[in-house]
């Protein structure tokens, strides 16, 4: 067993853990975070995409003890004071997702592509993107408009923050 | 219309715990004291399992138990039934072999079950899973469809002689021979519908808990019909009497087809459940889903179309080889049969057709429906051998097919099938507009101007929907009936709970259905909430497939307000002190016909449960309705899809580059929801045209066995799309709903095959159309442009 330390979606935890425990499992498991899912088994499907210490990484492919002493937000982190973020209510507005298996990763790793690449996305680049993340339901049509609508309230709240 | 009525792009509802993270998923959720299954998988094809030695694999950390098929059978759990009968065309029944949960004795596809191991952690079953010594004789196996039938190939199952399930037929032999005798013109095509991987996103999970002071047993499974795995474990299976048998189907990540049917993994948590007193779970890795997931398609066909002098089409003649895998699945024979055969009409006038069908085993794992089941199939050869036909006689795509539509209704097919309503040339005039194919010439030139080569494709397609009027699938060979059943409780303050035995597992059933009451009501959407998923609270159910929970289910919720309505306005009468018929509702409003006097729905509701103001002798206190639906007839919804895409003979990458469909679903309930069941669809047919393909190598060993291997359509190999409908309300339910979940997955492949055969000037193109097979297919037209 080893001990693992780390804040997850502002909160300190800790715990002992088989050393083979994958940071989704840690999630899931250990801290009943199960918004996270697992859709895979070769990092290929991107359901488990959480931010860690600010950037998407596939949490099946990190070792929960690899991360001790980092900074990891799932989307149960994401809204704040019952306010959804912008990308949550984006995927809504624009019927972003059907079974909703899929959104969790899709919304994390969108919102890090806006982090990345600014909120000035197109089409090409979205799609570009979120080529790590698997969609059976939506043909991914919804999924665009919802990121390019996500991407300019992300950045219109952003806006009076920099202002200040 | 009202914002968030009938016809409106209400928002969904069941959005926000999923956009949260609070979605409720079968592997979400932990039992106090559960165990964990892992299942031992034959990596053979085919073998005789001599000897199973668990001695070391009992002595590992954490195992619980081990167990095999003589276990189970010893319980006398039997084996996991078809609960399609089809009879061959010399009238015999279908030949199936035993199906058992675990194998007995023989292994006949690579990830047969051969032995489940239980521990307290997932990771110490999969370690003692190492531990374990399976004695195999391997056997040959039997892998190709075209072949699978031929004498001399390794048997799968005593009772299938030549590996046949049967030899089907539908529709009249010897006027459909008459017509090809009398043809000007004869189309020929062979073509193969490749198999694929249904690949919902989340992976077949599930819990077995049992209660041993009640001797029930709950399994929380990933179903799109958990009332019909409750029927088939009880009544088939064995495993429990339905009253001592619950069946809960939490939020399920996408069925597509793959969650309708009973498998062994689920079978086998819960019987070991109460075998260990234990709850046990499971939950597949993908990699066991690409094994043991019921597959799709894999026909291999031969099809002819007669035409006479004028192009009129005069009969069609098909030969379809379908392979239904290893066992037969729980609908497996219905697939390639009444899914199949009858939709081969397409949406044409065509005098004379007959289709013959062989069902053979093989050593791959099972076939069943996946999404459009049998009409994709049908689909593809109908607007492939169409396209083909007006190619080779000179004629205009579009209007080679208008001039063959069927164009008044009802239309009576040669094959079953009785379409009610429609109006093909108006979708086909539409998607042409859409589409700009006049602009078509243009754009082609300025393709080929960059090198590329431009092409444009057509589908117009037809399914059977709404499944199905019970009496009508009976005659046909169905174990069950496929009505829908409907609850609606009205609490006492006019709050509303609909309870329905139809399943959403990404269709928005609980914005849509609360759409349906709302409106009929007249109160808000937020104050009804939909109920499904759980044998214990729904009466009964049929769940959620073949585009049935619209046409079927919602019908059946509208039965229920009906009788909630006439009910209430006897409760009103009494309140209001006036006759039951001089009472008017409207807007959520009881009124006195020609008086201010009325009342609102939610008081209604309170003193039909008071009981202050009526005898409760002669009207029964409460406000509560259940109905059953049973339909009349399929519903048939079509349209026409158009495919232009853009291939660079260079790389043989195909990029699409507009997409426009225009279906006809009768009427919407919510158009958003609409249009995202169109998008998705049309990618997953798209995915099959272009990269999807399960493949076997000779021994039976699948290549294709995770997302490295199998390609699965990404953000960026597809196009946002043009979607639109067309209306001809479906005549034979109270809604005129013909349903959406699947058209776009009948109606794709096709739309791209065509497009890239008319971009390259040849039809040797097969199915997934990779960039390898385009370049080939690139290079022979280079290779004969040079030879000329």
């Amino acid at each position: 067993m080893v001990h693992v330390s780390m804040a997850v979606n502002g909160r300190q935890v800790s715990a002992e853990i088989d050393p083979r425990t994958l940071l989704v499992q840690f999630l899931r498991e250990n801290l009943r975070l199960t918004g996270t899912h697992v859709g895979c088994d070769t990092s290929q499907c991107g359901a488990c995409v959480v931010h860690l210490d600010g950037e998407a990484i596939k949490s099946c492919t990190a070792l929960a003890a690899s991360c001790d002493g980092a900074n990891v937000t799932t989307i149960e982190g994401l809204a704040q004071n019952g306010k959804l973020h912008p990308m949550q209510q984006a995927f809504q507005d624009n019927h972003g997702l059907q079974c909703g298996y899929c959104t969790p990763g899709m919304i994390m790793a969108a919102i890090d592509l806006v982090n990345r690449e600014g909120p000035n996305l197109d089409e090409a680049a979205i799609r570009h993107g979120l080529e790590g993340n698997i969609c059976r339901c939506t043909g991914y049509h919804n999924i665009v408009k919802a990121v390019m609508q996500g991407a300019r309230e992300m950045a219109a709240a952003a806006t009076p923050k920099a202002a200040e | 219309m009202s914002a968030t009525g009938i016809g409106a792009s209400v928002k969904r509802k069941e959005d926000i715990r999923f956009i949260t993270g609070k979605g409720h998923y079968v592997d979400d959720l932990n039992r106090p004291g559960q165990a964990y299954a892992y299942f031992v998988r034959s990596p053979h094809a085919h073998a005789t399992i001599d000897k199973i030695d668990a001695t070391e694999a009992l002595k590992s950390p954490g195992v619980v138990a081990v167990f095999t098929g003589d276990d189970i059978a010893a319980d006398k759990v039997g084996g996991l039934p078809c609960g399609w009968m089809i009879h061959s065309k010399d009238g015999s029944p279908m030949k199936a072999g035993a199906h058992p949960a675990l194998a007995q004795g023989k292994v006949r596809y690579v990830g047969d079950h051969v032995a489940v191991i239980i521990a307290d952690a997932y990771a110490q079953a999969r370690d003692a899973a190492e531990k374990i010594t399976v004695d195999y004789g391997e056997l040959p196996a039997t892998v190709d469809t075209a072949t699978a039938a031929n004498s001399g190939r390794p048997q799968l199952h005593d009772a299938a002689p030549n590996n046949t399930v049967f030899n089907w037929h539908v529709g009249d032999k010897a006027t459909t021979d008459a017509a090809f005798a009398k043809a000007a013109h004869v189309t020929k095509l062979d073509l193969v519908n490749n198999r694929t991987i249904p690949n919902a996103m989340e992976p077949r999970a599930a819990v077995g808990e049992y209660d041993s002071g009640t001797d029930t047993i709950t399994l929380y499974t990933t179903s799109q019909n958990p009332h019909v795995a409750r029927l088939v474990l009880s009544a088939f299976v064995g495993l429990a009497p339905e009253n001592k048998l619950r069946v809960i189907a939490p939020d399920v990540g996408g069925g597509f087809g793959s969650k309708i049917f009973i498998y062994a993994e689920e079978t086998v948590c819960a019987w070991a459940a109460r075998k260990i007193d234990r709850p046990v779970k499971w939950t597949a890795e993908r990699t066991e889903s690409f094994l043991s997931d019921a597959h799709g398609r894999d026909h291999v066909s031969h099809a002819e179309l007669a035409l006479d002098a004028n192009g009129k089409i005069t009969g069609l003649r098909v030969h379809t080889i379908a392979n239904l895998g290893a066992y037969l699945s729980t609908f497996a024979s219905s697939v390639p049969t009444y899914l199949y055969g009858i939709l081969l009409s397409g949406q044409y006038d065509i005098p004379a057709i007959y289709c013959e069908v062989d069902a053979v085993y093989t050593n791959t794992a099972p076939v069943d429906a996946v999404r459009g089941a049998g009409r994709p199939e049908a689909t593809f050869l109908v607007e492939r051998i169409v396209e083909i036909a007006a190619r080779e006689t000179g004629r205009d795509s579009a209007e080679f097919r208008r001039q063959n539509f069927v164009k008044s209704f009802p239309h009576q097919t040669p094959v079953i099938l009785a379409y009610d309503v429609g109006d093909y040339p108006k979708a086909l005039d539409k998607a042409l507009e859409l589409a700009d194919y006049k602009g078509l010439g243009a754009r082609k030139a300025a393709s080929a101007a960059k090198g590329k080569l431009r092409g444009v494709g057509f589908s117009a397609y037809i399914e059977s929907c709404g499944l199905a009027p019970s009496a009508a699938v009976g005659s046909l060979g169905a174990g069950v009936g496929l009505w829908e059943s409907a609850e609606v409780r009205v609490n006492m303050v006019g709050t509303v709970e609909i309870l329905t035995g139809c399943h959403s597992h990404g269709q928005g059933h609980e914005t849509t259905y609360a759409q349906l009451v709302s409106s009929r009501l007249g109160i808000p959407i937020e104050n009804v909430s939909i109920v499904h998923g759980d044998t214990d609270k729904v009466q009964m159910g049929m769940g959620t497939y073949g585009s049935r929970s619209g046409a079927v289910g919602m019908s059946a919720i509208s039965k229920a307000l009906d009788k909630i309505e006439a009910k209430a306005k006897k409760v009103a009468g009494h309140v209001l002190e006036a006759s039951e018929q001089d009472i008017e509702f409207k807007d959520g409003k009881f009124t006195v016909k020609g008086t201010d006097k009325s009342i609102d729905f939610g008081s209604v509701a309170l003193n039909a449960y008071t009981a202050h103001k009526f005898n409760g002798q002669e009207l029964e206190p409460g406000l509560k309705e259940t109905a059953f639906w049973d339909p009349t007839n399929f519903t048939f919804p079509a349209g026409v899809h158009i495919c232009e895409l853009e291939i660079d003979p260079q790389t043989g990458v195909v990029t699409i580059d507009r997409w426009t469909a225009v279906d006809d679903f009768g009427k919407l309930i919510n158009p958003m929801i609409v249009e995202g069941q169109v998008h998705g669809g049309v990618a997953h047919g798209v995915g099959q045209a272009l990269m999807e393909a399960a493949h076997y190598d000779s021994d039976g060993q699948l290549l294709t066995a995770s997302y490295m291997d199998y390609c699965m359509p990404r953000a960026d190999d597809l196009p946002s799309f043009k979607v639109e409908t067309i209306e001809t309300p479906c005549p034979s339910n109270p809604l005129g709903i013909k349903g959406c979940g699947e058209a776009g997955a009948i109606a794709s492949p096709p739309a791209v095959i065509n497009a890239i055969t008319d971009a390259l000037g040849h039809e040797d193109v097969t199915m997934p159309a990779t960039p390898q097979v385009v370049w080939r297919a690139a290079q022979k037209v280079a290779t004969k442009r040079a030879a000329e």
